[in-house]
């Protein structure tokens, strides 16, 4: 919180330089700051709650979307990040354990280890979702999968599961919940999909353009499941939200760093060690979260 | 003068870098103040273009931005931050016994927020303006021409942390700055009611942050969520916005409640009859009102059994709100009463509320509701709630603690003018809208039948009502700040620690540490003609008067 020099050292009353005026004793500071720190922690997690319920509501309409759309993403650079956020979690602890010792040079180099952790997850991050620029695998209208150039557009490993298996092409154009969405007025914002044919709306259903080759069933490419765009949406959404919380970590991990460098935690105080720990706990801990519900479901 | 918050440094930065509790106070009370002259000004002309069914002043997309806008400001920048941010912040540590609130700093924040929120959310007219009504409802927010809807929600989105931001403080001042002596069932109940706020305040409003993330994000980057033109859901914009704005809704009207009960039992003179049911009747409404948020959306297509439950678990507010008022009653039973301006805002209160709750009872109803929904009966029913509620508990605050916090006393003749007109101008507004709401007369509507326009000029002509109230308020106030008698430290006679101080309070709050006893012991004071207060018994005689 930081609130603790409210009225900052020397203000000539014989305390504890780090004891703001308006607090009888440091414990009833400190404690006020941990409670403060706990309480601004479980705000962030019902901000976070909010993208998680949005989540359950689409994944309970869209399930057949959900699974199909995580199996384009990385699952080996999900898990790299996860145990580089445990890593850098495990660090912060320890640089909470150090500033108890007094242990000085341990506590800054086990923060510039936490401060690497976070780097690494943004790299990695970064490499992710520049795999989904070049591929179209955006959100809403910018949703728009295809060939780079480079590599051909990413097919799933396989989703067996996800073969309408025995579904006719007629069957399958008319009973998908999905074409719905064709219906809508404005054709401007419904792009048709890549490769797919295209489809016209008649009472709110759709059927194939006359003389248009038969539909191809559906396999699970990206290209022919409507609705995608949402998991995206959400996918970035969620992702990027947590991504400002370890920008925002990073800050507030550097001004901690700084904070020892300057001496500040020689005396045995070390609060806002501990409440930066906590916070970076928190941008762990919504992450392990994030992992299993987007990478882990297909 | 003795040395106080208000002489203790000089010029702007002593004011606008200021961690003291009391000076943020003041600078939210004049911030929110100017905020609810805007909106009321929008309301007149809201008011007088209904004047005839035709158009009156203004054209159709104007008067569509104008009653947005008017409830927009009214309940995110004024009558959310209203209470908690002016009337508590000045309050709350003083009647704790603390020299300031546990993070001034972040109070300081607080109220930047606040101005930068205001700020941004009023540019929004500058930028094509809002005309979605004040919930922002999808898909209607997300049509492309809405242009000052990204920016309305960005404004608010930054008010939200100002908020919660002062929840948390509030919160963590009450639970580690009460001094020795001052325990839970000590605290006077107006600390109850805003520590019940400052738990909804922390707990619901992340929600709407993320709620307005969205929208904004849908706006901006067409994400999809709430946008069923991209397979988005618009009524998941509708249970997120109401999640927090029905919580809000208490938000609203705690303080004011809280404000009751000081008001009540200062002007009767007497202990609080059940004080631990008004106490956790406080808290058991800041609960409730995370359960209810469905009955907003009766009409919208949720289940039935839903909707049921969600009727049911309306009910159920009712009983707390009417544990306070029966409690308040029966305190005022044998009483020795005094009717200052404060207490007539109190009375005033319990009639005005107790309509807005009662008809409450008619919307949180299922079949009654589909008929009344969307129609006055329900701008009537929130602005009895309101207005009527929050609003007037507010007045009676200010009126209770201006001297306290500016050392003057206002003439109570035109206060008690004033009060009166707020009553006959406040009814006459909107008794009215029950009545032509229960006929079909849709809310914000710019044309209506003319079978109507009697209903809507008497309402009309008591928003004129209301408005001169407000401005013979507004002259009297400023008045007793140039020609005011000194105030007493304790001008009512009230128990509780901020009494105790000096008026204005110095800068630390108290010279020394109070004592903390009963918040409700009348019996150790006596009234000093001399001082024009109340002041303890046996302590020298004509002392607060300087």
């Amino acid at each position: 919180m930081g609130d603790q020099h409210a009225h900052g050292a020397g203000d000539g009353h014989g305390h504890d330089p780090n004891q703001a005026h308006h607090f009888d004793t440091m414990d009833q500071q400190i404690e006020a700051c941990k409670m403060g720190m706990w309480l601004f922690l479980a705000t962030e997690v019902l901000l976070f709650a909010g993208l998680f319920c949005a989540y359950t509501v689409y994944r309970g309409n869209h399930p057949e979307v959900f699974h199909h759309a995580s199996l384009f993403l990385d699952t080996k650079l999900g898990a790299l990040n996860t145990v580089i956020l445990l890593l850098s979690s495990f660090t912060a602890a320890w640089a909470v354990r150090a500033a108890q010792l007094r242990q000085i040079a341990k506590l800054k180099l086990l923060l510039v280890l936490t401060l690497a952790g976070a780097v690494g997850f943004l790299v990695v991050k970064y490499v992710e979702y520049s795999a989904k620029f070049e591929h179209g695998l955006l959100w809403g209208l910018r949703y728009d999968p295809h060939d780079d150039g480079h590599h051909p557009a990413p097919k799933p490993a396989g989703a067996p599961g996800l073969v309408l298996a025995g579904a006719t092409t007629q069957e399958y154009a008319v009973a998908t919940p999905w074409d719905d969405l064709t219906a809508v007025q404005d054709k401007s914002l419904v792009k048709p999909a890549g490769n797919e044919v295209a489809v016209q709306a008649v009472d709110g259903r759709v059927v194939p353009e006359e003389g248009a080759p038969p539909r191809k069933p559906w396999v699970g490419s990206a290209e022919q499941v409507r609705n995608v765009h949402i998991f995206f949406g959400i996918y970035f959404v969620m992702t990027g939200l947590h991504g400002l919380h370890v920008l925002i970590g990073m800050g507030a991990i550097g001004w901690v760093l700084l904070r020892a460098a300057k001496g500040d935690f020689d005396g045995g105080y070390y609060l806002p060690v501990d409440l930066v720990a906590l916070y970076w706990h928190l941008v762990d801990l919504i992450w392990i979260y994030l992992f299993p519900l987007l990478y882990l479901i297909g | 003068m003795k040395d106080n918050y208000l002489t203790h440094s000089k010029g702007f930065l002593s004011w606008a870098l200021t961690l003291d509790h009391k000076r943020i106070g003041l600078m939210y009370l004049v911030a929110t103040l100017g905020s609810f002259f805007v909106a009321g000004m929008l309301a007149l002309v809201v008011r007088t273009e209904l004047w005839a069914p035709d158009p009156t002043i203004i054209s159709a997309d104007r008067y569509n931005q104008a009653f947005t806008l008017h409830g927009a400001i009214m309940v995110f920048l004024f009558i959310i931050p209203a209470v908690p941010g002016a009337l508590g912040n000045f309050v709350l540590p003083i009647m704790l016994g603390a020299k300031d609130v546990a993070f001034p700093r972040l109070n300081l924040l607080s109220f930047y927020l606040w101005m930068l929120g205001g700020a941004i959310a009023v540019l929004s007219i500058l930028s094509g303006g809002v005309d979605t009504g004040w919930t922002f409802y999808t898909p209607y927010s997300t049509e492309p021409e809405r242009l000052g809807v990204v920016m309305m929600a960005t404004g608010v989105f930054i008010l939200g942390f100002s908020s919660i931001f002062t929840g948390l403080n509030f919160v963590v001042t009450i639970h580690k700055l009460r001094p020795p002596g001052m325990t839970w069932f000590r605290l006077p109940l107006f600390l109850w009611a805003t520590y019940a706020t400052a738990l909804i305040q922390v707990m619901a409003t992340p929600v709407i942050g993320i709620t307005l993330l969205l929208l904004i994000l849908e706006r901006t980057m067409m994400i999809g969520i709430f946008n069923p033109k991209l397979g988005g859901d618009p009524v998941l914009f509708q249970h997120f916005f109401w999640f927090y704005s029905h919580p809000a809704v208490y938000i609203m009207i705690l303080p004011p409640l809280g404000i009751i009960s000081e008001l009540i039992a200062a002007f009767c003179r007497r202990e609080l009859f059940g004080y631990k049911f008004i106490a956790f009747s406080s808290v058991a409404i800041a609960a409730f009102g995370f359960l209810v948020w469905g009955h907003h959306m009766f009409t919208s297509g949720q289940s039935t059994l839903m909707s049921m439950m969600f009727s049911a678990l309306t009910f159920s507010v009712s009983i707390p709100t009417a544990v306070k008022i029966f409690n308040w009653l029966a305190t005022m039973y044998k009483g020795s009463i005094s009717f200052e301006t404060p207490m007539l805002y109190a009375l005033t209160f319990l009639f005005t509320f107790s309509i807005g709750g009662l008809t409450g009872i008619f919307l949180g109803a299922l079949s009654t509701d589909i008929h009344l929904h969307d129609t006055y009966f329900v701008v009537a029913h929130f602005h009895y709630v309101m207005m009527g509620g929050g609003v007037i508990g507010l007045l009676g605050g200010l009126h209770y603690w201006w001297p306290k916090m500016t050392g003057k006393m206002y003439d109570e003749g035109p206060a008690k003018l004033a009060c009166a007109l707020v009553f006959i101008g406040f009814n006459t507004t909107f008794f009215v809208q029950f009545v032509m709401g229960s006929q079909g007369m849709p809310r914000r509507y710019y044309n209506y039948d003319p079978s109507f326009q009697i209903y809507h000029q008497v309402s009309t002509v008591g928003s004129y009502i209301l408005a001169a109230a407000f401005f013979l308020m507004l002259f009297y106030l400023l008045k007793s700040l140039a020609t005011g008698r000194q105030a007493p430290d304790n001008p009512w006679g009230a128990s509780t620690l901020e009494w105790q101080c000096s008026s204005p309070p110095p800068h630390d709050n108290f010279s020394t540490t109070p004592t903390v006893g009963d918040p409700y012991d009348f019996s150790g004071m006596t009234y000093d003609p001399q001082i024009g207060g109340w002041r303890p018994k046996g302590a020298p005689a004509a002392q607060g008067a300087a």
